[in-house]
């Protein structure tokens, strides 16, 4: 801090645009040389682009601290070296998510066929078979927990913003934040201990899983829809009451409608939380191989479970098995980035005009 | 006219039952979720019962069901721990680009690449760990191991397949990554525009500017945002039930095949085949795994709760 | 229609703080009265309790009575909803409902409270409404347009046109003009001159040249201190307020020497 108080010249040397052009491509080529270096001489199995990609952005880095360092003085300096560490950060972060996205399209894509969603896995040892039954599957609790999850979630959250005040919104504001906590697996055992107490041990059937779902869908819902009802500015109700109407016609008619695109959009955010849930549904809901409509008895097959089992217990045609997971987990992906965008596209296009 | 409105404004409306049928109905939801986790909490202790009181020579081999647990203790809070070192500076950098280096127009679009991230399910990040992960880094890990292989952390032998904690640690990092870096990116937003400027009115860098306005505002939300995905970290069970291959020990080697696993994953792993005892005593080890992260999430909020109690006195 | 308004010692309070006190006037029907007064001196606060509006604040109370011909709001067998459908209300910042169109903040008074109504006589309403708040021949030709969309001053006439749709006895206005431009501020006052033949009218206003041009009557609310409640120091006709006032106090305000 004491550079602060040194006086300084209003324009002082620095490192031209050029300049820095020339770092970058010099420290591209360094790295780019190595790293061909490597693998001509046979110690690197390939030629590693992302290694090469991530060691000329540490080169670039650091090169262009040393040079500023020299040309622009100390501050300087460990001001581009704080943009550059930043912005290395960000893009060393992007790189998983498209490894990720990239390998389920690579691996996924040979199995996303016709078959794979018109038929079960009834029957199947190797190559073919679907996973139309776990789509069913994961569709059918899905729902179930929505239908759980949505009219508590509201409501909670309505009770909190409209008429909560004193210590049971309170105890509900916490308890609501204590349920965000609740790790997946353990939403699992509770369902089960809760249906192993009520209809015996051993209990697996698609309700339960939905039950699960719905213990892990609900305070992202009260949370959402409480942000948005604090949003609707006072003035609309106290408008709406100075018309003689009742308060829960206004919260119906009013509040909600105005908040409703928020609203959607934090439901169909939580729906894309939960539908990759795994470790619930594999502990009260079970896998099957066949297709099973009926949410209220017998295992049911579900998309992340799915991919699960397909990957942990291949059969004597392993390939078969892995290609039908990934095609599975991109299947997934492409449900949830679809939840997403449709989120997106619903808060845009319900939001109230004019809305301060 | 004056005794027809007088009259009307004693009628009981139509609008006085609906009001007290809509404000029950939402009291009944909001008491429902307490009695919901009352519920949780009751069922995971009535059936972990058991497992506490058995005679140890039945739990697991006679194992004894302390023996059992507590390296499993160990593996979860060792792996989330590892997660977090990983996970932190790079969520703190990417935040910081967010909110303070990108050009505004990319600014949004860059978040939601990021919040991206976390709406991947989690068996899909250990397809990716066991099958892209694991052998790209299996390499490195040989390196580690021949070159720093002195530091007890790397000490060997390698893992062949790259399926270790570590491994693990860097799934783990990735995903609980969007949830501290959109935390702090909130935080990092909220910092007075009046510091950030009087910081640059006195001839600061960007860069000294954040030092000295940005990072010491946000410090309450980083630890609240790395509490949050710490209890994130400590829950997953998917990632690292596929990609460990685990065993029960204490180890605090980073690459080797010798892994100590978590309780999420121990349970995800061996429920489908449990009976009897074998699954009280594993819902039993639930019931730890969901008291150490309502630990951490309790102090997450504190910490939250105490900023705001700060922010409103201001 | 319109209605004698008769306050008798009535305290305002938010919790245990005493926002209000002990004020006593009475209003005559199909009249403008203005309330003027320092900020914070309680005038908005006083206004809300004549349609009870003050008790969508948590911890507000009101003592003693407000009569709308000979019947108290407080009594305990009133409704303050139906209150309010008789004594409308239209508030600082123009408050369209920003899902509903033009018509449709019309006829919102009717339409939330469920009442059915042909579409003939909803078109009806609407005009009346809208031509009763001056803004019918501006927004004819758009009526199914959201509200958000009209200026502000269109904005705020389009809530006078709500607020006299459910055909109310009295219209309380809590500095109506106070968000808009001169020009619509002058609309709005022409308005409010015309709306008196129909409607005993209040309105609360920091501008005393509006209060001096609008009002027959005026009412100076001052304090003595913060903390401290708000009091009626003076309740006259507007010429009087203005040229000749009996208490100092006034006089100080009117002269522009604190306020």
């Amino acid at each position: 801090m004491t550079a602060l108080v040194v006086p300084a010249p209003t324009s002082a040397r620095h490192l031209s645009k050029a300049v820095m052009w020339i770092t970058a491509g010099v420290s591209a080529l360094v790295a780019f040389g190595i790293f061909a270096v490597l693998s001509a001489a046979g110690i690197s199995e390939g030629f590693n682009i992302v290694a090469a990609v991530f060691v000329s952005a540490i080169l670039f880095v650091l090169l262009s601290y040393v040079l500023s360092r020299i040309v622009e003085g100390r501050r300087k300096a460990s001001d581009r070296l704080a943009t550059g560490l930043v912005t290395t950060a960000f893009i060393v972060a992007l790189l998983p998510l498209v490894s990720l996205v990239s390998t389920a399209f690579v691996n996924g894509l040979p199995r996303l066929d016709p078959l794979f969603f018109s038929s079960s896995m009834r029957n199947v040892v190797g190559q073919g078979g679907g996973g139309l039954h776990a789509i069913i599957g994961t569709l059918e609790i899905t729902l179930a927990a929505t239908v759980i999850s949505v009219p508590i979630g509201i409501m909670t959250a309505i009770y909190l913003v409209e008429y909560g005040t004193g210590r049971l919104a309170r105890a509900i504001t916490f308890f609501v934040d204590v349920m965000t906590g609740i790790p997946s697996i353990v939403a699992g055992l509770f369902a089960f201990a809760l249906f192993a107490i009520v209809l015996g041990p051993g209990i697996r059937f698609g309700i339960g899983g939905a039950v699960a779902l719905s213990i892990l869908m609900i305070p992202v819902v009260v949370r959402s829809t409480e942000e948005m009802l604090k949003l609707v500015p006072n003035e609309l109700r106290e408008a709406s009451y100075a018309l003689g109407v009742p308060k829960w016609l206004t919260i119906v008619k009013i509040v909600i409608p105005t908040a409703i695109g928020g609203i959607i959009t934090g439901v169909m955010l939580s729906i894309s939380r939960i539908i990759g849930e795994t470790a619930p549904l594999l502990i009260i809901v079970g896998m099957s191989t066949s297709m099973n409509y009926n949410l209220f008895s017998d295992r049911m097959a579900t998309l992340p479970v799915f991919v699960y089992t397909q990957y942990a217990s291949q059969g004597s045609d392993a390939q078969a098995y892995i290609d039908r997971a990934w095609t599975g987990a991109l299947v997934l992906i492409f449900i949830v980035m679809a939840l997403n965008l449709i989120a997106r596209l619903v808060s845009k296009l319900l939001a109230p005009k004019g809305l301060r | 006219m004056a005794i027809e409105v007088q009259e009307s404004t004693q009628a009981k409306a139509p609008g006085r039952m609906g009001d007290k049928v809509f404000s029950t109905s939402s009291l009944v939801a909001g008491s429902l979720i307490l009695a919901v986790l009352a519920a949780v909490a009751i069922f995971l202790v009535a059936q972990s019962l058991p497992a506490f009181l058995a005679d140890p020579a039945d739990v697991n081999d006679g194992q004894g069901f302390w023996t059992y647990v507590i390296p499993l203790v160990f593996g979860t809070i060792w792996a989330a721990a590892l997660a977090l070192v990983i996970a932190l500076p790079f969520a703190i950098g990417i935040a910081l680009f967010i909110s303070h280096f990108a050009p505004r127009k990319l600014a949004q679009g860059l978040g939601y690449v990021i919040d991206l991230l976390a709406a991947v399910p989690s068996v899909v990040f250990g397809l990716w760990g066991i099958t892209v992960l694991a052998p790209a880094v299996q390499p490195f890990y040989s390196w580690l191991v021949d070159n720093l292989g002195w530091i007890p952390l790397f000490a060997g032998p390698v893992s062949g397949t790259g399926r270790s904690i570590l491994t693990v640690a860097v799934v783990l990092a990735v995903m609980i990554l969007p949830i501290i870096t959109a935390l702090s990116r909130e935080i990092f937003l909220q910092t007075p525009r009046l510091h950030e400027e009087a910081a640059l009115a006195l001839g600061a860098t960007r860069w000294e500017m954040i030092k000295v306005a940005v990072l010491p505002f946000g410090r309450p939300g980083i630890i609240s945002a790395t509490m949050l995905g710490l209890g994130r970290a400590l829950g997953e069970t998917m990632a690292v039930a596929m990609v460990l291959s685990p065993s029960v020990i204490i180890s605090f080697a980073l690459i080797q095949s010798q892994n100590p696993t978590t309780i999420a994953a121990n349970i995800a792993l061996n429920f489908p085949e449990a009976h009897d005892l074998g699954v009280n005593v594993l819902i039993a080890t639930g019931l730890i795994l969901f008291l150490i992260t309502l630990l951490v999430n309790s102090l997450a909020r504190m910490v939250i709760n105490r900023r705001k109690a700060f922010s409103g006195a201001n | 229609m319109s209605k004698r308004i008769e306050v008798k010692d009535l305290n305002v309070y938010y919790g245990k703080f005493k926002a209000v006190e002990d004020v006593s006037l009475t209003i005559e029907p199909r009249t403008v009265t203005a309330f003027i007064g320092p900020s914070g001196c309680g005038k908005s606060t006083f206004l809300r309790t004549l349609n009870r509006m003050h008790e969508v604040i948590p911890g507000a109370r009101v003592e003693g009575e407000v009569m709308i011909d000979g019947k108290n709001l407080y009594d305990a067998d009133v409704d303050p909803v139906l209150v309010r459908r008789q004594v409308g209300m239209v508030f600082q910042r123009p408050n369209p409902f920003p899902t509903m169109s033009i018509a449709d903040n019309v006829l919102a008074g009717v339409k939330l409270n469920n009442n059915k109504m042909s579409k003939s006589d909803a078109e009806h309403l609407v005009e009346k409404s809208l031509k009763g708040a001056n803004l019918w021949k501006e927004v004819k030709d758009r009526l199914n347009l959201p509200g958000s969309g009209l200026s502000g001053g269109q904005q705020q006439r389009l809530c006078i046109a709500r607020a006299i749709a459910v055909s109310p006895e009295v219209i309380l206005m809590d500095e109506p003009c106070s968000a808009l431009d001169p020009i619509s501020t002058l609309a709005i006052e022409d308005l409010i001159d015309e709306l008196k033949a129909k409607y005993t009218i209040v309105i609360v206003t920091h501008n005393m040249q509006q209060a001096s041009r609008v009002s027959d009557k005026t009412a100076f609310f001052n304090i003595a201190g913060t903390g401290e409640p708000g009091k009626l120091i003076e309740f006259d006709d507007t010429t009087t307020i203005f040229e000749n006032p009996h208490v100092q106090a006034t006089e100080d305000y009117i002269s522009g020497r604190f306020g």
